[in-house]
């Protein structure tokens, strides 16, 4: 039976064609995978079921019902849950009070409080969902929310689920754990669309698969009937090789040291992203990977090395002297750095491209002159011609230096902070550019499309082949396991010991991902 | 009702805006005089006149912009790093009090310097006195994460209850006859006379140097990136490196200054001496001003001329046809929210689901 | 210190303390909607100028006193209102939306009462409330009805937030409006009503200074009231109890310095005991800084199905 039917959707966001009249089907008690890289269209197909936009063409239908477009509600009566990327939740409320909002008439005085709470843990007993009903969300795991995110739709009584990369913030194991929920909720009737773009999974999850491209559905098929080779050549339109290991060829000095450091949480209530007692040597012409589960103090040591964050104890050097604690002077001294969040972080977004281009460097000699102490003048003409070269080397293509940089799309604003960071400015004298030391790439890849994955990655591989120390620090571990050239695991604030990428499994590195003990390992940190 | 964004606004859209904001305000305002009774057509010719039919007009209209211009420079400076200065009142008054301090008559102040040395300490002195008043609000700020509207708005009612303390006592001036009013300046801290037989005084050249003088800063200075940058993104400021405290700092000391000034130019060159009424909100109608202007210094020069013209035509209108002075004020709100509105359409278009 | 003694055993002192608090909770309890729901409202200062003159106007021009103080309730729904559509519906400033309002409503309700009364000396006056003598309480029986209607507000408003669903969508709204949106609640109608709720409990505060506590309107009546509840809003950290507390504690601290005044210290110029207020309210928002828990989408602008 076709429990829901998508007919022509189209959609656009300015010039941008999101979706172009897609049609597909969903069968009762299937498990769909909606197949495509970033930006090909995947999210804003399933917004436009759950009502958060409206289709500019199309019709959709719920158990044979057509649905009201742009009406979360609509969909939420006729049956249809979505399980977000980005958790809908709030910190300061509790569990029931999150899965309880909305379900009650307004206009109602009284809430039914304990029979929402016997519905919510019968629930979550029926699909092996467990959850404490009182506990503030601010203070649960990234797991443990995610369940509740799910438990908001089954409390609902969805009879189709939609669930948007739900993988890409768990530890293999809890994929796991995930996994088997699926069945559980197959098993109980339910159909369920699952997003991603990882092929692994797709092939192991689904009955059938549905990939976009563009903005198009390019195929369908069933999933028992195609390879991962396929899949992958729908989703890029060609043929894809894997990329080839290219190992480090010659590993020199130690470039950064970090000894026994540990930083405040920025937020006392919230434990989890601090560093406790990490340790870690960065040797020039070598990748050092970071694999963890998002949460375990990778965010503290992104910070700490890009400037933002000081170390509470333990020491960190840079080259043999101590860590300057501002950006600039660790611009200065050759440290490039690949925030994690481009839009709110790396870029200065209503500020023209060229201003951002040089931001990092502008109280230099290069792009500004002293008149008066504390004021210097910008030299305008030197930081344009030096935007324009970086814009030209590395291929920005955008409204031009003088548009703002939040026109530009993610793999350009990308680029431009790739190209502030790693481009130095030639020095007054007619020197060339100093290379930079050591590189601090946080998540470099996240939301890009392939093309643009692959330039950043090749990037960082040539930027260590000229003698930079390159810190990886990724979400994505076959991007961890494939550019790595030592590889070590975060949990709970501590570095584990890093060890040759092809030396892991990917069993050992879920467990330690986890936190479990590995034989010969580092002692595990202190709760 | 939802608002999609733009890709681009056209031109004629950019122009449009503030025309059609204009309008919108007179069309609200008319119905006004309409209310107290008054010939609509009449009143509006008053008040165009009298803010700008002749010369005598003009002269009104711009000797009222130069404290305005000043506050909203004022205004301008804190609003662009997003530090939002709602004090300016209160230091415009510190301003005029440190001035006189300085610069008063043998017996309200103790000094007794050469005047052209004088005159900058004055000066000086009423900026200090701006910029440390704001920079209390400012710390509390970047220390303790204290909003900066509430204390900067409070610290307005508690600096012109110090007036009046200091007006009543130790800065009163004994000729006054008992009316509270400080000591005047002496002579020579005057400033002179712009344009002879007006009341336009030589600070419109100060004020107008200080307008150009923040635009060069904001488009062609280290420091006015880094203002820049705060007010856009600041965590992504300081990921770049701009030492974000250190500018919001600046720019409270800078903001503050330039209200200070504010008061310290309408003694110099207006009043002569502080009274408990010199101003009658310019630190309020400032931000209207920076507003109005988009937060750009030249324009805060053209939108204060437009609001001073609304005031004095106003106060002209008023004696001649009886419409309250108050219509000034719902003019000048009214075209604020008007022009925020009628800018966001010209970035966002409206779509009826 | 005997003087302090005195003015505290007084009776009328106690009297003084609840009669000052009332304007101040209703005007907090009106703030605490709106930024529950994750909107400032800064016109607060100018919908208390007008809740204080059109209700007053209402009642000159021979309304019930009821019915003066429904009009200074639809005054602030209205100007709420405008603030709902320039914040929510156009997402615009909510400083600057706010700022506007003020001064919009501050020049109009000063333009009206111009119009209406060209020119007078002694301003026109009205007969206030009674007070509650039928009330055998102490202190409280000396109070008008407006200031029992705030006590009963308190507990009123912290059911609503806590106990029903509504309270539980507009607390859901001021910290992640996603979620709400994503759950079937209209955040923009949610916080829009919770604006206009907000704003005409505002309007009601100005009206208990024209109808209560003084029988006539003047200029620079609310005197900076409605800036002192937006501080005391943090201070009460969102909660209605803490807010009646803190409406509470500085009014005791006005009235205090009122007597203080008169009771005579001849030294110190009266202006510095008028600054108290003001200063406690500084000093009230340094102390809670560090702890403050915001709604965690206050302030933010949302808009739906914005890419």
């Amino acid at each position: 039976m076709t429990v829901l039917a998508l007919q022509g959707i189209s959609k656009r966001f300015g010039a941008l064609v999101a979706n172009d009249d897609i049609s597909l089907t969903l069968e009762a008690g299937e498990v769909l995978a909606l197949l495509g890289e970033n930006g090909a269209g995947k999210s804003t197909l399933m917004s436009i079921l759950f009502g958060h936009y409206v289709a500019d063409a199309g019709r959709i239908a719920v158990f044979g019902q057509p649905l009201a477009p742009g009406n979360p509600r609509a969909a939420l009566a006729a049956g249809v849950g979505m399980v977000h990327q980005h958790f809908t939740l709030a910190d300061n409320l509790s569990v029931l009070d999150n899965v309880m909002m909305g379900t009650e008439p307004l206009w109602q005085p009284f809430p039914r409080r304990a029979a929402a709470r016997a519905r919510l843990l019968e629930v979550a007993q029926r699909f092996g969902l467990g959850v404490a009903p009182d506990a503030l969300i601010g203070s649960l795991s990234v797991g443990e929310r995610q369940r509740v995110e799910i438990l908001k739709a089954l409390y609902r009584g969805a009879r189709i689920l939609i669930l948007d990369e739900p993988t890409a913030v768990l530890t293999p194991q809890e994929s796991e754990a995930l996994f088997a929920t699926l069945a559980q909720m197959v098993a109980q009737g339910l159909s369920i669309i699952f997003i991603s773009h990882k092929l692994p999974e797709v092939l192991r999850v689904s009955h059938r698969v549905a990939v976009l491209r563009g903005g198009k559905l390019v195929a369908q098929a069933r999933t028992g009937g195609t390879t991962q080779e396929q899949l992958a050549q729908w989703m890029v339109g060609h043929a894809v090789d894997a990329p080839a290991r290219r190992p480090a060829r010659r590993v020199g000095d130690a470039v950064c040291v970090l000894e026994r450091v540990s930083t405040a949480a920025r937020n006392p209530a919230d434990n989890r992203d601090a560093l406790r007692d990490a340790s870690l040597t960065l040797r020039a012409g070598e990748i050092v990977a970071i694999a963890g589960v998002s949460g375990n103090g990778q965010v503290a040591l992104a910070e700490l090395l890009s400037g933002t964050r000081r170390a509470v104890t333990g020491s960190v050097r840079l080259m043999d002297r101590p860590l300057p604690a501002a950006p600039s002077k660790l611009v200065a001294r050759g440290v490039a750095r690949i925030p994690e969040d481009r839009h709110a972080v790396g870029v200065i977004g209503d500020l023209p491209v060229w201003e951002n281009v040089v931001s990092e460097r502008l109280r230099g000699d290069a792009f500004s002159r002293r008149l008066l102490p504390g004021l210097r003048w910008v030299r305008g003409a030197a930081a344009r011609a030096h935007a324009r070269r970086v814009e030209q080397a590395f291929d920005i293509r955008g409204a031009g230096l003088e548009a703002p940089a939040r026109s530009l799309s993610g793999g350009n604003m990308q680029k431009l902070i790739l190209g502030r960071t790693l481009l130095a400015p030639a020095t007054a004298g007619g020197a060339p550019a100093r290379a930079s030391r050591l590189i601090v790439a946080h998540q470099p890849t996240w939301g890009l499309d392939i093309g643009a994955v692959a330039y950043v990655q090749q990037q960082l591989i040539d930027a260590r082949d000229a003698g930079a120390a390159v810190l990886l620090i990724s979400d994505d571990l076959d991007e961890v396991l494939a550019l790595g050239d030592r590889v070590a695991v975060m949990h709970g604030g501590h570095i584990g010991e890093p060890r040759p990428a092809t030396a892991w499994t990917r069993e050992a590195i879920g467990l330690a991902m986890a936190g479990t003990p590995q034989r010969a390992a580092a002692p595990k940190a202190a709760a | 009702m939802r608002l999609e964004r733009r890709h681009h606004s056209s031109r004629a859209a950019l122009l449009l805006a503030p025309v059609g904001a204009v309008a919108f305000t007179l069309a609200v305002s008319a119905l006004l005089v309409l209310w107290a009774g008054a010939p609509v057509g009449r009143t509006y010719a008053l008040l165009l006149q009298g803010g700008f039919g002749s010369v005598f007009a003009w002269s009104e209209t711009l000797t009222r912009a130069i404290p305005l211009i000043l506050t909203g420079l004022s205004a301008t400076v804190a609003f662009k790093a997003r530090l939002f200065n709602i004090g300016a009142e209160g230091q415009l008054y510190a301003g005029a009090l440190a001035a006189v301090a300085v610069g008063g008559l043998h017996g309200g102040s103790g000094f007794d310097a050469p005047l052209w040395l004088l005159f900058p300490l004055m000066m000086l002195a009423a900026a200090l006195a701006g910029a440390l008043l704001l920079l209390g609000p400012a710390l509390m700020k970047t220390r303790l994460g204290v909003d900066e509207v509430v204390t900067t708005l409070l610290f307005n009612f508690i600096v012109l209850l110090a007036v009046g303390a200091l007006l009543d006592g130790p800065m009163k001036d004994p000729s006054a006859l008992g009316w509270p009013q400080s000591v005047a300046l002496q002579d020579g801290l005057e400033l002179g006379k712009l344009i002879a037989q007006t009341r336009v005084h030589t600070g419109l050249v100060w004020a107008a140097a200080l307008a150009l003088g923040v635009w060069l800063l904001f488009k062609y200075t280290v420091p006015g990136f880094h203002i820049r940058a705060v007010g856009a993104n600041a965590r992504a400021a300081a990921f770049a490196g701009v030492p974000v405290t250190r500018t919001v700092v600046g720019v409270a000391m800078l903001s503050g200054a330039l209200a200070g000034l504010a008061g310290a130019i309408e003694v110099a060159g207006r009043t002569g001496y502080v009274t408990l009424d010199m101003s009658p909100g310019y630190g309020y109608t400032g931000i209207v001003i920076a507003m109005l202007a988009g937060l750009h210094p030249l324009g805060v020069l053209a939108a204060a001329v437009f609001v001073a013209g609304v005031l004095v035509g106003a106060d002209t209108m008023s004696r001649a046809v009886g419409v309250p002075t108050y219509i000034a004020d719902v003019i000048v709100a009214t075209s604020l929210i008007a022009v925020l509105v009628a800018t966001l359409l010209t970035q966002y278009r409206v779509r009826w689901k | 210190m005997s003087d302090l003694l005195d003015i505290l055993s007084n009776a009328a002192f106690w009297v003084a303390v609840l009669r000052i608090a009332t304007p101040l909770i209703f005007g907090t309890l009106g703030v605490l909607l709106c930024e529950r729901a994750g909107v400032l409202n800064l016109g607060i200062e100018g919908i208390m100028v007008a809740g204080a003159f059109t209700g007053w106007l209402a009642v000159y021009a021979g309304a019930p006193l009821w019915i003066g103080v429904a009009v200074a309730a639809l005054t602030g729904a209205l100007l709420g209102g405008l603030h709902a559509f320039l914040t929510v519906t156009l997402a615009l400033s909510q400083h600057v939306s706010g700022l506007g309002i003020t001064m919009l409503a501050t020049a109009l309700s000063y333009f009206g009462y111009r119009v209406s009364f060209p020119k007078v000396n002694t301003p026109p006056t009205i007969v206030p409330f009674a007070p509650m003598d039928w009330l055998h309480i102490p202190v409280l029986g000396a109070q008008t009805p407006l200031t029992l209607l705030a006590l009963l507000l308190v507990p009123a408003v912290a059911w609503l937030l806590y106990r029903t669903p509504l309270g539980l969508a507009l607390r859901m709204a001021g910290e992640n409006p996603q979620a709400a949106e994503s759950q079937g609640v209209s955040v923009a109608a949610t916080r829009t009503g919770a604006i206009v709720a907000g704003s005409a409990l505002m309007g009601v505060a100005g009206s208990f200074l024209t109808l209560s506590a003084f029988n006539a309107f003047f200029f620079n009546m609310v005197n900076g009231r409605g800036w002192i509840c937006v501080a005391l809003v943090v201070f009460a950290s969102w909660r209605p109890g803490k807010a009646l507390l803190g409406a509470l504690l500085f009014a005791f601290f006005d009235a205090l310095q009122l007597r203080l005044q008169q009771s005579g210290d001849a030294f110190l110029p009266y202006q510095l005991y008028l600054m108290l207020p003001y200063l406690l309210s500084i000093l009230a928002l340094v102390l809670v800084a560090r702890k403050a828990s915001y709604p965690q989408a206050l302030m933010k602008p949302y808009r739906k199905g914005e890419r």
